[in-house]
């Protein structure tokens, strides 16, 4: 599989060199700087030279490379290279050049624990962190054998993400449900392309080995429970703790999502979500994602944007931008941004907003209009005009999109809602469960 | 300039004398520090093997970070001491023993990775007490180790019977040992087939379904790939992997996502028609999930969504929108994605599609541009209702007049003439934009469309009288089709072209080199002048040509098969079988020999390097000389290396250029233009044999065509240059592809 590691800066220096097998040469690192990194067409991010394949990403001011020789996995590389900036991320920080010459001996460790002759081993970020420190820490615990057969038991075991002897005096669990909207909407106003990638993230604080069961509005699991007759009803009966300011609806009267597809964390167990759509699972301790998901039917649009946007001649280009939330009077957004595109010769702009500040960008061409916060239903305004000074090559404007970014707590435009959790464990605690919303804008991009 | 100055430095100083005192100090932090430098210096490039001993010495320690950083140095230098790694057997046995676990696992994973023969002489008594041992983490680690010690030894590991070991091991209880057993025998398998390392038993295929549900996620892509693998013929075998590998599809790893959707597609054949029709209908929402994974994800997915819809033409049907481009998109997802929308158009959706098509055509980046234009003609071609549609956009872009859209544009209307009668009366504002044109492609196109609809074009003479003025200005894949499109015009309008006939066949016999258009015309004159048969002529050269069927490229089927197979792997990314890109058989016989010269020469580098670092064991000169090997190694391998590694490609390419008459590009060993050349130049080949029996009944059908299967690939591997320039120097590119077509012919 893999040959090796590399991890390059921006200038192409090499700051990491593991080779797992004997045809990953010191040389390559030379070949992949001249062939990539000092080369501005190479637009791949896979390139094969001779029979050596360098599949690399960009985070931060890095590039983190994977040298393989064979006819690899492609999509598992890139999953594996993805996951060893997460890994970094979550070591470090941030993971960029700084963190690399800082923490390289980490990293080599790191790299030697989650690689074993190309194959990726236990990527877990909880469970390589009992064992992979940073300094000092750690000679106490690894050089336990008891407790590192404990470890390693873990590093192995069927639940590797998580300790048996976890205990907390309160059991609680938090729920984020996180939607990020998508939407391309024309010129014209039509929608082209409007939907949801959702994210429930969990942070289960929870002692012993606890059995949770997680229910969603989800159309196909309401349709399974009304079709099974005599299945106990379990709505609100799940929701012992307060603070899921949703509100907990009985069936009749959430309506139900169609989920078009989910992902689940490795805890979830696939096989009983496939027979009956029932999510079950023992969670890893602290903060994980639960499961991803996305719904592409009645997504609610919480903003919609008019813009009108004229050249005149070469030499000015006037806007008008209207946008009006479209949510509950008792909800409101924060952090709306708008970016509005202006033209690459843009010399000077005006702006007049009828709420929030705009400022022009020169260097992302954009007027940036910020409203810090967006009640529902409110509908505000901008007038700007750019004036454009004169170019030698008169090269038609490609009007990139306008987009928009936004949060907007106690919302989801899926309309997805928590149903119930609930948490079975030996020891029959009682413990409680916070549910928040959240919807984001994803790619929220209006074309005029 | 520190080599230089090490170089000349006494070698009593300098950075190597400061770390070998350090690694002997008396201190233990100063060593472990010593330590840590040692190995940053090796991963800037410096060669820190002089040290070897020093650093040995420091492998007996209770620190475990330090004994890692030991092992990494060792693992890196052993082949230049491998005398002296025996020391560190001593220590490595030890370890094995430890009675922790992590240790033991360390110990037997490092030796494993100590590429010295004497080794593996000591690893069998370790390797044989780690296989069994009570951790599962160490039996994990063993597993891994056999595959390492048979790519050493393999004589020894077949002796051993570590083989039948780690088959037993497929029945571990612990998922994760079964996982990486399962990837060492695999391994082995795919090194020496002649071993039958890895056969799926209906119990090993039990045990592997039953860790498939509790293995981490890689090891679910390991176990996953093996099953795919597997080739059954029961019915019975191919419903339960099925049934057991589908709710894979729900996994949060794309890659398992994939591994998931190849295995059960490759299962599905033998199950009933309704069961493989829900498995495909589960498979698509995963599929499109993938599309908004990260961007390098997103083009694996996209490329292997490709090769599925080739096979499964109808399984994205209803998923056009997630398809479309976003306005931040690398441009090779970009394209990829076009492709897609291409593949899955259909008499429901194309109004959307081509809305969104124009919307691409209007953008910047050029090649995209192109790239959409063309994706409304391939439109137009597939779906018969769309025609009239994608026509009028297509005018709509030419009323454009910005110049690459109008000439993609012309290329692509032509093809849609080659298909559908009816549409002449647009002729007329074609023929506006002939000045602007002045890519061959697109007046090659143009000309043949004049020459096609000759007797419905009133002035058909004048303009092709225009471009027999300047018959010898012209590029030689335009010179044809004038040629074509004259002798056309004459044979259906004679006395509106006697005159011009002449001219240009004189002109192109007489006063042109190029013998293919000398070829042509020859033909066409002794046509003409064959008095026995008045109509010979007529019935070759307006013979009815029968319409094209698509624009859109695909894979022959027996290489989409094999492809398929490949799911997900880099064979599926580039759409072409791994004996193409991995180990020999890549190139023809000189490039084998290159590659020999090549092999030597880094020999010859790796010796004196070799040489060199005895030497530096031995005592006193070594440094300096060293350090001169150093530098000699790297102007070598800057000049060198990438240099050979282009100089089939780039040679082929020159040539072309040379040929044409325009200026050749000088390939610095930076700017060069990766392998898919040899594609381009293979895939040219197999067309090169097809296209005669075409190009003489109507000329541009095979150019179009050939021009959309370079295209395609270009999209591959994103040969360069076509994106970012002012359209003056922009325009070189899709010239050079021309070249290479009409040369073939």
């Amino acid at each position: 599989m893999l040959s090796g590691i590399l991890i390059f800066n921006q200038k192409g220096e090499n700051l990491i060199f593991r080779a797992y097998r004997n045809d990953c040469r010191p040389r390559l690192a030379d070949i992949f700087r001249i062939q990539v990194i000092s080369n501005p067409q190479v637009r791949s991010p896979i390139l094969t030279l001779g029979s050596t394949t360098f599949s690399h990403v960009k985070h931060e001011n890095i590039y983190i490379v994977a040298v393989t020789k064979s006819n690899a996995n492609a999509a598992l590389v890139f999953e594996f290279l993805y996951r060893l900036v997460l890994l970094g991320k979550s070591y470090f920080g941030k993971f960029d050049e700084e963190a690399v010459k800082n923490n390289f001996v980490l990293i080599y460790e790191l790299l030697d624990e989650i690689l074993d002759f190309g194959y990726p081993q236990n990527t877990e970020t909880d469970t390589l962190k009992m064992y992979i420190t940073t300094e000092g820490v750690k000679s106490a615990i690894t050089n336990n054998p008891t407790d590192s057969a404990r470890i390693t038991q873990q590093a192995t075991g069927a639940l590797s993400w998580r300790r048996a002897d976890v205990k907390y005096r309160k059991n609680e669990a938090f729920v984020d449900v996180i939607e990020d909207v998508n939407l391309l909407m024309s010129a014209t106003g039509t929608v082209l392309r409007a939907d949801v990638n959702g994210q429930i993230v969990m942070r289960a604080y929870l002692s012993g080995t606890p059995e949770c069961k997680f229910g969603l509005n989800d159309r196909l699991l309401l349709d399974n429970d009304a079709a099974g007759p005599g299945s106990a009803n379990p709505s609100s009966g799940g929701r012992s703790g307060g603070g899921g300011g949703g509100g907990s609806k009985t069936r009749a009267a959430a309506g139900s999502v169609t989920l078009e597809d989910c992902q689940f964390h490795q805890c979830v167990k696939l096989g009983r979500f496939d027979a009956d759509r029932i999510i079950s699972f023992v969670p890893p301790d602290g903060e994980f994602e639960l499961m991803r998901y996305r719904a592409t039917e009645n997504v609610n649009l919480p903003f919609k944007v008019h813009p009108i946007v004229r050249e005149i001649g070469t030499t000015k280009v006037e806007y008008s931008v209207a946008i009006k939330a479209n949510y509950s009077s008792k909800l409101f957004a924060t952090n709306v941004v708008i970016r509005i595109p202006t033209p690459l010769n843009t010399a000077k702009t005006t702006e007049r907003t009828s709420q929030g500040r705009a400022k022009y960008e020169p260097e992302q061409n954009n007027i940036v209009w910020k409203i810090a916060r967006f009640s529902g239903g409110a509908e505000y305004v901008l007038t700007a005009e750019a004036t454009l000074s004169a170019m030698t090559n008169q090269k038609a404007w490609s009007r990139p999109p306008l987009s928009l970014s936004f949060s907007l707590l106690m919302f989801t435009s899926s309309g997805l809602l928590v149903r119930y959790l609930k948490v079975f464990e030996k020891s029959n605690y009682s413990s409680v469960k916070w549910v928040r919303y959240m919807t984001r804008a994803g790619s929220y991009e209006i074309r005029f | 300039m520190n080599r230089i100055r090490g170089a000349f430095a006494v070698p009593r100083k300098g950075e190597t004398f400061e770390l070998r005192a350090g690694l002997v100090s008396q201190y233990a932090y100063e060593r472990k520090e010593a330590i840590q430098k040692t190995i940053m210096a090796m991963t800037l490039g410096k060669d820190v093997s002089a040290l070897f001993p020093d650093v040995l010495k420091n492998i007996a320690t209770s620190d475990l970070e330090q004994k890692k950083l030991v092992y990494l140095y060792l693992m890196n230098y052993a082949k230049s001491h491998p005398d002296l790694c025996i020391l560190a057997v001593n220590t490595f046995v030890q370890d094995s023993e430890d009675p922790n676990p992590l240790i033991r696992a360390l110990a037997i994973r490092t030796m494993g990775c100590i590429r010295v023969d004497k080794m593996i002489d000591y690893m069998e008594e370790p390797l044989r007490k780690t296989l069994r041992d009570e951790s599962p983490y160490v039996r994990k680690t063993a597993a891994i180790c056999v595959a390492k010690l048979f790519d050493l030894g393999p004589a020894m590991c077949l002796e051993n019977g570590f083989l039948e070991m780690l088959q037993e091991m497929i029945g571990d209880p612990n998922p994760m040992v079964v996982a990486n057993s399962v990837t060492a025998l695999s391994e082995i398998h795919h090194a020496a087939p002649e071993t039958q390392a890895l056969q799926v038993t209906p119990n090993t295929l039990r045990k592997l379904l039953m860790a498939l549900n509790e293995c981490t996620e890689w090891g679910r892509v390991t176990i996953l790939t093996t099953l795919s693998e597997y080739r059954t013929s029961a019915v019975n075998e191919a419903e339960q992997i099925c049934e057991r590998v589908a709710p894979q599809f729900q996994h949060a790893n794309p890659s398992v996502v994939l591994a998931a959707v190849k295995t059960v597609f490759l299962h599905m054949k033998l199950v009933n028609a309704e069961l493989s029709k829900t498995y495909l209908k589960k498979m698509a929402p995963p599929l499109v999930t993938l599309v908004s994974s990260a961007p390098e994800v997103q083009y694996v997915a996209l490329r292997n969504i490709d090769l599925l819809l080739q096979k499964q033409p109808d399984i994205l049907n209803k998923e056009l929108r997630v398809f479309f481009c976003k306005y931040n998109d690398p441009p090779y997802v970009k394209f990829q994605k076009l492709e897609i929308m291409v593949r899955i158009a259909n008499d429901r959706n194309f109004d959307q599609l081509l809305a969104e098509l124009k919307e691409y055509a209007l953008e910047v980046d050029m090649d995209f541009v192109r790239r959409a234009i063309k994706a409304i003609g391939q439109v137009a071609i597939k779906i018969e209702s769309a025609c009239e549609k994608c026509v009028n956009t297509l005018l709509d872009l030419i009323n454009t007049k910005v110049n690459y859209v109008v000439q993609e544009a012309i290329v692509v209307i032509k093809d849609i003439f080659r298909k559908y009668p009816g549409y002449e009366g647009i002729i007329p504002t074609l023929c506006k934009c002939i000045d602007e044109l002045d890519e061959p492609n697109a007046r090659a196109a143009l000309i043949w469309i004049v020459g096609e609809y000759a007797e419905k074009i009133s002035n058909a003479g004048d303009i092709l009288a225009g471009f027999v003025e300047g018959f010898n200005e012209e590029f030689s894949q335009t010179q044809l089709q004038i040629l074509t499109a004259v002798v056309k015009l004459f044979l259906k309008r004679p006395d509106k072209a006697q005159g011009l006939v002449q001219k240009v066949l004189q002109a192109a016999t007489a006063e042109n080199d190029n013998p293919d258009v000398r070829d042509r015309a020859y033909v066409y004159w002794r046509l003409l002048s064959n008095t026995s048969d008045p109509d010979a002529a007529r019935n070759i050269v307006l013979s009815k040509k029968p319409p094209i069927v698509t624009t859109i490229h695909s894979l022959p089927p027996a290489l989409l098969e094999q492809l398929l197979m490949e799911l997900s792997t880099l064979a599926s990314v580039y759409h072409m079988p791994p004996e193409q890109f991995v180990g020999q058989g890549r190139f023809g016989a000189d490039a084998v020999q290159k590659a020999a010269i090549e092999e030597q020469l880094q020999n010859a580098r790796e010796n004196p390097l070799a040489a060199a670092a005895a030497a530096a064991v031995d005592g006193t000169s070594a440094p300096q000389q060293q350090n001169n090997v150093e530098n000699l190694l790297d102007i070598d391998f800057d000049g060198t290396a990438p240099a050979s590694a282009h100089k089939e490609p780039g040679g082929g390419v020159s040539g072309l250029e040379g040929l044409a008459g325009t200026p050749v590009r000088v390939e610095s060993p930076a700017g060069g233009v990766p392998s898919g050349n040899n594609n381009l130049d293979d895939l040219l080949g197999v067309f090169g044999d097809s296209a005669p029996s075409t190009t003489s009944a109507g000329a541009p059908p095979s150019g179009g065509a050939g021009a959309d299967l370079l295209n395609g690939f270009s999209g591959l591997d994103l040969t360069g240059g076509m994106s970012s320039p002012p359209p003056a120097s922009g325009s070189n590119q899709p010239k050079k592809t021309n070249e290479d077509i009409m040369s073939l012919f």
